[in-house]
């Protein structure tokens, strides 16, 4: 049996706004195991990115959060700054959507990620350089050495996306959160990109964190799915059963919103995360919603959350 | 088919520098025709020329060279007054909801601004407004709400609403549904095809999804800087997809099965249409790049069957 790398239990954020309470995530609870890769889906706004920034603790000062995210045993929610700073980088490595505006356009792209190894190794400026000439390599950035001194506007979108991911793999993390790693780019791009985080994920043992909502994407680099609906995980397994043979009306709809026979979709909007309905949060939207869908919330049983697979 | 809208062998250079002038070939003579009730798709990466093709079509920025004709006249030679009447026949739906609604202006206003601006209100704007409304599902309490107090997909219906005050027979959709969420993107589509088949309205549909093109269009155009390397039937250039291009942009959508079928990576990234390569444009990124790849450039030719390929490696109709 093997280790959970990262477990999230029964993760709650809210913000209190003057609209309301806005329950961003509300009783998520994941598993990573070492090696593994799950990925994370569902349409903007419901607290995808969330669960990501609350594992790096990087969510906002007012944000309230309760649950645990357990790593390596330890539970990153009770650690303090300067514990949580030695795990941040060197332990989980993080890409984001737009590499643009994470790259500090003063200092040369070379720079940047000799940086990010000096932070947490000890070495000279010399074996620093070295090292981050060998990762824009091993992240396929064409003649390294003459790209270490271009600043990131001499970059195009995908090149600043490689040495975002250059820069999160410096120290070899056990994980890498990438929340939207390729939708910002084109077709072409992001199928280099999809390519090399498969082949870097897999060489150096890197659990994958992938947050999307681009299920293809997330088909071709992950095992394991969950799926997320207005602050909460509807299904949770392998990606084969999850996309193959969904069973939460959500996913199933999603699944065939714009498939190769035509568009079906669903009818309504996202319900807003300060007025979510009673019951089963999908139920407004779903086609299948009995009596009960309306009154009470589903546990999740078996990987999904709903009152239609309760036996 | 009646045809709509015929262009021939566009080109729109954009020049830039103080120095020295370069110049950027955004479109490079393209021609195509749109018949009545029908989608052109045009699909691309972005930087190919796409949307200028888009803003050349409507007039709204001067063609360097070429020719539309819609309805048989060249739009082209118009100016003023009937440059403004022709604008009711042909609209626009841009990418961005957002920045294409005034903030400042409730949606009653945003709706009847076109009527307004063409002269067509007389008195009747609150009837036009629920008229409009109601044509794209929307429920007539938003017509006191500003734009930022709606939903992404709210607002893309009342940009489509907008496009369609004065009963177009044309409109340019610039990527209609980019920034919308999967479920409402398929919401959004489906609404525009209700109402081409209602009014019989021709569109050209212009998008990098092409898992929405293939849904929503009956020719397809593949640019790539600048230049069609291919066109044809939608059907045809998805199942058979000739152009070395087009074969690795199909292949490099993601497929929902997990050990699907293999993508087609391209090395590099597209280059610059200031400094476009020698011969065919694409043969730096071209997996089967030959020599005379790289000396003489392929013109679009015919290969049977109304399926149009720029390439030298493509067996010619004889």
């Amino acid at each position: 049996m093997e280790m959970d790398l990262l477990r999230i239990g029964n993760l709650h954020v809210n913000f209190p706004t003057k609209a309301g309470l806005v329950r961003a995530s509300d009783g998520v609870s994941l598993e990573i195991k070492q090696g593994e890769s799950l990925c994370l889906v569902g349409e903007s706004g419901c607290g995808k990115t969330i669960v990501a920034l609350s594992i790096m603790r990087l969510l906002p000062e007012n944000a309230e959060v309760g649950g645990e995210i357990v790593f390596k045993g330890k539970n990153l929610l009770s650690l303090d700054k300067e514990e949580m700073r030695r795990i941040r980088g060197r332990e989980i490595g993080m890409i984001f959507e737009h590499p643009w505006t994470c790259l500090n356009p003063v200092f040369t792209v070379g720079d940047q990620i000799a940086e990010a190894v000096r932070v947490h190794e000890k070495c000279s400026r010399k074996e620093a350089r070295e090292k981050a000439i060998e990762l824009m390599e091993m992240v396929g950035i064409p003649s390294p050495h003459r790209r270490y001194g271009q600043y990131p506007h001499e970059f195009s979108g995908g090149m600043q996306q490689r040495a975002m991911i250059a820069m999160a793999l410096a120290l070899c993390p056990s994980l890498l959160i990438a929340d939207e790693p390729t939708t910002a780019l084109d077709v072409t791009v992001q199928a280099q990109i999809v390519e090399l985080l498969r082949d870097l994920i897999s060489g150096l043992r890197t659990s994958l964190f992938l947050i999307t909502h681009d299920l293809g994407v997330a088909a071709a680099l992950c095992r394991k799915a969950a799926v997320m609906y207005a602050g909460e995980v509807v299904e949770y397994g392998g990606l084969e059963d999850v996309f193959g043979e969904p069973r939460h009306p959500y996913t199933r709809l999603l699944l065939q919103a714009l498939s190769d026979d035509g568009f079906h979709p669903i009818k309504g909007t996202v319900p807003e995360l300060t007025h979510l309905p009673p019951g089963c949060r999908f139920h407004p939207r779903c086609p299948y919603a009995m009596e009960i869908c309306r009154r009470e919330r589903p546990e999740m049983k078996n990987g999904v959350r709903c009152w239609l697979w309760k036996g | 088919m009646e045809r709509l809208i015929e262009v021939r062998d566009l080109r729109k250079y954009f020049s830039s520098g103080i120095f020295r002038r370069v110049y950027v070939k955004a479109v490079d003579g393209v021609s195509f025709e749109i018949g009545k009730g029908e989608t052109f798709g045009l699909v691309g990466e972005s930087g190919c020329g796409k949307t200028t093709v888009g803003r050349c079509l409507l007039h709204l920025i001067e063609p360097t060279s070429g020719e539309i004709r819609f309805k048989g006249e060249d739009i082209l030679r118009f100016n003023g007054e009937r440059l403004r009447v022709l604008r009711r026949k042909m609209q626009i739906i841009f990418q961005d909801a957002d920045g294409s609604l005034n903030p400042r202006m409730r949606v009653f206003d945003l709706l009847v601004e076109p009527l307004r601006v063409h002269g067509l209100l007389n008195g009747r704007g609150t009837e036009e407004a629920l008229r409009l409304l109601e044509l794209v599902n929307l429920t007539p309490d938003l017509l006191i709400r500003f734009p930022h107090e709606l939903s992404g997909g709210q607002r893309q219906r009342i940009g489509i609403a907008r496009a369609m005050a004065l009963s177009p027979e044309f409109i340019v959709a610039d990527e209609p549904a980019a920034s919308l969420d999967l479920s409402v993107q398929a919401q959004m589509l489906e609404l525009m095809k209700r109402l081409q088949e209602e009014f019989g309205i021709s569109y050209l549909l212009i998008s990098h999804n092409l898992r929405m093109v293939k849904l929503m269009a009956d020719w397809v155009a593949v640019m790539y800087l600048g230049k069609f390397v291919e066109v044809g039937k939608v059907g045809e250039i998805f199942t058979h997809p000739a152009h070395p291009y087009t074969q690795a942009l199909l292949s490099a959508v993601p497929s929902l099965n997990p050990g699907g079928r293999r993508s087609i990576i391209l090395r590099g990234e597209p280059p610059s249409p200031v400094n476009p390569p020698p011969g065919c444009r694409f043969h730096p990124r071209c997996p089967h790049a030959q020599d005379t790849c790289r000396e003489c450039e392929p013109e679009l030719e015919e290969t049977g069957g109304a399926h149009l390929v720029a390439c030298h490696l493509i067996e010619k109709a004889p």
